[in-house]
């Protein structure tokens, strides 16, 4: 193994070789990522509390359950649908079969996006924007944070959709999806975070 | 719209008058005087520039050899080159507010909002744009020669870091012509910094510069610790490394981890200015020690970020200067890894009076005291390197020798600073600016000066002039003393940090003597300009083509100076700590080989460049509230970068035989060439072949 991750294997040639840096420069980028999400989660919880919540809606309130349930079915299979792209390309079943997987992992991002931008339409008009307390300022610090990245990985895949009909499965291409891979599991993985200690915690408290 | 509405959207809120030059025209005072001149001189100083570049019709070679080049020595000297322009303001901005103090008992010649934006400047200037760029500069050059590289992992990230770090400078100097720069000093703690307390632009250009120019530094330490990790030559085991790489390892794991707490801080204080969130707001829940723990949990292992480099350099220059192989590197190496977990686990010590138990200061207070153990193992290493060394008193190491003596006084503060209790009595007093100045500029300035007088022959082909090097190390040295070292003092008698006067009489002769020390810190700079200027008219005395000035121990010293772009015409095969002294102990150095290859490299790119400028004006934008602007910006950004993931021809070939043509030349000079020794070292005699001197030779013969 030369990078953690799905590897692509020798019989890639160049584009195994050039992944070993190129992968390891991105997982270091993540892990750069992750302090801030990780930062983010900590001035979440040390504004959980009445005092942050200044007398305004808390978790209870403004959280729906139900439609945060259905984005995180969405998103674990979006990483899936991705999962089988990237095992697609590993094992060169044409370019047809990887576009068509990252095309459902697109849709279900988009899908992910439009269940989470609802919801924060609603705390909008129910008074739980960010100005309300610290407590709504962390949330919509942490929780739009993650829908940011979101969005930037759906444009990534596009950008990589496009690429792949230009300029066919080169090196470039490949360890570009091996990338992107790993940003869009990354940010499943924050999914589950939120989901814990933003919605189970809140709402249990 | 009415023609006011339309001035607003084009414009924001900027108007005549939030500039400096129309307010001293208004109202004539002294400090509005001093902010309008300080506006002329910097628009003064960009037209020179420009006139200058014009007269030596170099913009073309500018654009080509330089801005685009994606070569880690060019950006290297341009890290550099922009570390010392925004030096020669931070020094200047200093002196005047030692001269304010000086005059503090009759109150001074400034306002109070003034001195509150001079210190602001001065500090955010001195740490973001002078310490690490120079810092950012030196890794950039010197670390991929060191490990065998061809450049970076990634250089045209390189690039784009270098670029960020540029726009937060321009954003400072342009808070000198349009508007204010913070009165909330280089911390900028909120609340005072929020909105309800700060409603004028000043916060924000703190943000933004602070915030585009940290995104850089992420980027640079993640290069940087790639590049390290992957692209050592064969045979450069990572405890074959010069001690300086290992330094930058640990420098760039801690860009990586500790600039996202300042990203995150900033960002939220942005969110609570412009968006009206309630992070740090004194009302809705908001919560301003979030702010103090983030921001120290970035600024404490800043410090270490900023000194680990230079506690590298100073290993290399004492090995060398002292003929020897460094002295206990295993030791020096795990000191280093221990400092550089250590900085993470005592950021509270600098707010041990804002409210928390004793338990947790006493806490915090013993981790603190417990970096003083690593930090002394490397004082011994070094001690021991030097004795019995062939020691040579030249620029850096008269550097070396200040560093020693100074910076153990402010570790030693810094020890007593970690005690709570004590720090009960000198919280937010000169003593502490004492402190921190004394282990900054004996440590950091001090250590960095030597690095570049140390390496300027290998990135230029000559050497600086000796004279004026003694000239300028030493106003440093003492310049530094009379500024700070009353500093302790003036402090134990409680004369509180960040005043723009007193009333004590008792502190005025202590001031008096801390402006004669700043003013001989300004003559220092002034020396250091005039040696450089010397020392390139007097370059084909000074050169020193051949690439070894100082009899050299490390890679980099192996190449032909300065280095060509692809810096090692074959990748050497290393096989020893300090290699290049060991092969020219067994003569294996400067060896000609048949197997030269084609070698690829990057080619040059506007994009750091196009980023750089869009990301100036997005923070003039931001600042200002042009939204039309600001958005605009952003677009430029996306569609730049992903316009260059669309190109596919990056890169370009050098042939082999202009690379064996090029590096035959340059063995044959060396050939050619007599050795000198190093009683000749700064003579004009040294052409950068060294003869085997003791102990390499004594060594060789066993
Ligand atoms: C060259 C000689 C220097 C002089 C004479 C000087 C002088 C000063 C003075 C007078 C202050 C204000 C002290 C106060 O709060 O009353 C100050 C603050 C500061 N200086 Fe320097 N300084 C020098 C170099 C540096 C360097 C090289 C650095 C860092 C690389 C630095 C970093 C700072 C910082 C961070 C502050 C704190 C600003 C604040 O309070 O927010 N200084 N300096
Ligand atoms: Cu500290």
């Amino acid at each position: 193994m030369r990078h953690p991750g799905i590897n692509l294997g020798e019989h890639h040639g160049e584009a195994h070789d050039q992944a070993e840096t190129l992968v390891f420069g991105f997982w270091v980028f993540l892990m750069s990522d992750l302090i801030i999400f990780g930062l983010m989660f900590a001035i979440y919880v040390t504004m959980a509390n009445p005092v942050g919540m200044a007398g305004g809606p808390g978790p209870k309130d403004v959280f729906d359950l139900t439609s945060v349930f259905i984005q995180t079915m969405i998103l674990l299979t979006s990483s899936l649908t991705f999962g089988i792209a990237s095992l697609a390309m590993r094992h060169e079943q044409g370019r047809g079969r990887i576009a068509l997987w990252l095309g459902v992992t697109l849709a279900l991002g988009l899908g992910f996006l439009g269940f989470e931008a609802r919801d924060f339409a609603n705390m909008i008009g129910m008074g739980a924007g960010p100005s309300r307390s610290g407590f709504l300022s962390a949330f919509w610090g942490l929780v739009p944070l993650h829908g940011l990245h979101v969005s930037a990985g759906c444009i990534w895949i596009v950008v990589m959709l496009i690429q792949m009909r230009t300029f066919g499965m080169i090196p470039i291409v490949k360890t570009r999806l091996l990338r992107l891979g790993l940003f869009w599991h990354f940010l499943d993985l924050i999914w589950v975070g939120i989901f814990t200690i933003v919605f189970l915690a809140g709402i249990s408290a | 719209m009415t023609s006011d509405h339309t001035t607003t959207w084009l414009f924001g809120r900027l108007d005549l008058s939030s500039l400096p030059i129309w307010q001293a025209i208004q109202s004539p005072a002294i400090s509005e005087l001093i902010a309008g001149a300080a506006a002329m001189i910097v628009i003064a100083g960009a037209i020179a520039v420009i006139a200058f570049i014009t007269w030596l019709r170099a913009w073309r070679s500018l654009w080509t050899d330089w801005l685009t080049s994606t070569d880690h020595k060019r950006i290297g000297i341009m890290y550099c080159v922009l570390a010392l322009v925004m030096m020669t303001r931070g020094v200047i901005e200093a002196v005047l507010m030692r001269a304010q103090q000086a005059d503090g008992l009759s109150g001074g010649f400034l306002t109070p909002e003034h001195f509150a934006e001079l210190f602001s400047t001065h500090g955010t200037i001195m740490i973001f744009f002078v310490a690490m760029p120079l810092v950012a500069g030196v890794i950039n050059y010197i670390m991929p020669l060191q490990i065998g590289a061809r450049d970076m992992s990634f250089p045209v990230m390189n690039q784009i870091s270098l670029g960020l770090t540029a726009t937060g400078a321009v954003l400072v100097m342009s808070s000198l012509v349009f508007g204010k720069f913070s009165t909330g000093s280089w911390a900028a703690y909120p609340p005072y910094t929020g909105l309800a307390f700060n409603p004028g632009p000043g916060p924000d250009y703190w943000i933004w510069s602070v915030a585009i120019a940290g995104i850089g530094t992420t980027l640079s330490g993640i290069n940087f610790a790639v590049t390290i990790y992957k692209e050592r030559a064969p045979g450069m085991t990572l405890f074959r490394m010069p001690l300086f790489c290992w330094t930058v390892l640990c420098t760039s794991i801690i860009m990586i981890f500790a600039m996202p707490p300042l990203t995150v801080a900033t960002l939220m204080l942005a969110a609570d200015r412009y968006l009206d969130f309630h992070f740090f707001t004194n009302d809705l829940g908001g919560n301003m020690m979030n702010y103090v723990n983030l921001f120290w949990l970035f600024g404490h292992p800043e410090v270490y970020l900023l000194v680990l480099p230079a506690y590298g350099i100073i290993s290399e220059v004492v090995a060398t200067f002292s003929g020897k192989r460094l002295y206990g590197y295993t030791s020096l190496v795990y000191a280093t890894m221990a400092i550089a977990v250590l900085s993470f686990c005592v950021w509270l010590h600098h707010f041990f009076t804002m409210g928390q138990s004793a338990n947790v200061n006493i806490a915090f207070g013993i981790a603190s005291m417990c970096i003083a153990v690593p930090t002394g193992v490397k004082v011994y290493d070094w001690m021991a390197t030097m004795y019995r060394g062939r020691i040579r008193m030249t620029v850096p190491m008269i550097y070396v020798t200040g560093f020693f003596i100074l910076f153990v006084i402010g570790g030693l503060t810094g020890v007593i600073l970690a005690n709570p209790t004590i720090t009960y009595q000198v919280h937010n007093t000169l003593f502490l600016v004492a402190h921190f100045h004394n282990v900054i500029i004996p440590g950091v300035v001090f250590g960095l000066l030597a690095g570049i007088h140390y390496w300027f022959p290998k990135a230029f082909g000559f050497r600086l002039h000796e004279g004026w090097g003694r000239v300028s190390a030493l106003l440093w040295i003492f310049g530094f003393s009379f500024a700070f070292l009353p500093l302790y003092v003036v402090g134990l008698m409680g004369m509180p940090r960040r005043s723009a006067n007193f009333n004590d009489p008792a502190f005025e002769p202590l001031m008096l003597a801390a402006l004669f020390g700043a003013a001989l810190v300004l003559s220092a700079l002034a020396a250091l300009v005039i040696q450089i200027w010397v020392s390139v008219r007097d370059r084909d005395k000074l050169a020193a083509p051949l690439g070894d000035p100082w009899n050299g121990r490390t890679l980099e010293w192996a190449t032909p100076s300065p280095p060509p772009h692809y810096n090692f015409a074959v990748l050497p095969q290393v096989k020893d700590r300090d290699d290049f002294a060991a092969a020219k102990a067994n003569g294996r150095a400067f060896a000609d080989t048949a197997n030269y290859g084609d070698i690829t490299m990057p080619k040059n790119t506007a994009l750091g460049m196009i980023i750089c400028a869009a990301a100036t004006l997005l923070g003039m934008a931001l600042v200002w509230y042009i939204w039309w602007l600001a958005m605009l910006s952003v677009l430029t950004i996306v569609v730049a970068f992903v316009a260059r993931t669309f190109m596919l021809d990056t890169t370009y070939t050098i042939p082999a035989d202009e690379i064996s043509r090029e590096h035959r030349a340059w063995l044959a000079r060396v050939r050619a060439a007599s050795p000198i020794t190093r009683d000749r070292e700064t003579d004009d005699v040294n052409q950068g072949l060294a003869v085997l001197e003791l102990p390499e030779t004594l060594k060789a013969s066993r």
